[in-house]
């Protein structure tokens, strides 16, 4: 197809409206939940088998790295489930109009990083 | 599964896995972070309870059902050649049905040893 309409493709200085930052993020949440599913049911599977299993799913958790990993996964946890409700709103028919729909994809974005916050608090205590 | 979960279907199936998955995930997430099982024995009376272990085995196909209708939205749209993203598929396929497989047989393990 050859239109000779103009193509701006420069990325860094594409402006995303709000809303398109929530909803890409909720897919690179719900990829990297994807990819921590074996991770975890191997994880869980270990710590019911035996108490030698527990302990190794335990001592793996509580490495600094791993934790930090989990921390990522609390977020993407938190964005896919807050902008996921959110969805499921609009899907209703509530909250479509612009001003709206930009305000809530702030409060989506804040709210879940503010509640990683609260997690990444827990988790040094 | 790409007709019988396509279009309309999977975009339901997308919303209805959804809400069960934010019930139960959310409790799964805050057990495991704020009553966090100290031993193995604690972790197997658990999950051998009645309810966990219902919740565990259905929460286990619906968030394979919920993460593969995910994925192959995300293959359709960025891995275009058809070869490649087939092979994708077939492979997150078996990674689902293997780690699905292996979950749900430790939660019934745990109920026989309970």
């Amino acid at each position: 197809m050859t239109t000779s309409r103009p193509v701006f493709l420069e990325l860094w200085h594409i402006r995303l409206p709000i809303p398109a930052v929530v909803s890409i993020l909720h897919r690179i949440s719900g990829v990297l939940m994807v990819l921590s599913i074996p991770v975890f049911a191997w994880l869980f599977a270990q710590a019911l088998a035996s108490p030698a299993g527990f302990a190794a799913s335990a001592a793996f958790l509580t490495h600094p790295l791993v934790q930090l990993g989990l921390l990522v996964m609390a977020w993407a946890l938190l964005h896919h489930l807050i902008a996921g409700i959110r969805y499921l709103v609009i899907d209703l028919g509530i909250g479509v109009d612009r001003p709206t729909a930009r305000s809530t994809a702030w409060t989506a974005l804040t709210a879940a990083l503010a509640l990683t916050v609260v997690v990444a608090g827990g988790m040094l205590l | 599964m790409s007709r019988r979960a396509s279009g309309l279907k999977a975009w339901f199936l997308q919303r209805a896995t959804a809400v069960y998955l934010g019930l139960f995930g959310v409790y799964l997430a805050l057990y495991f972070m704020l009553a966090t099982p100290a031993g193995h024995a604690e972790l197997v009376a658990w999950v051998a309870s009645p309810w966990v272990a219902l919740g565990l085995l259905l929460f286990i196909p619906i968030l394979l059902a919920h993460a593969w209708v995910g994925i192959r939205d995300v293959l359709m749209d960025y891995m275009k050649p058809i070869a490649l993203r087939a092979t994708a598929m077939t492979l997150v396929g078996f990674v689902f049905l293997a780690a699905g497989l292996w979950a749900a047989q430790a939660v019934i393990a745990a109920r026989a040893f309970q």
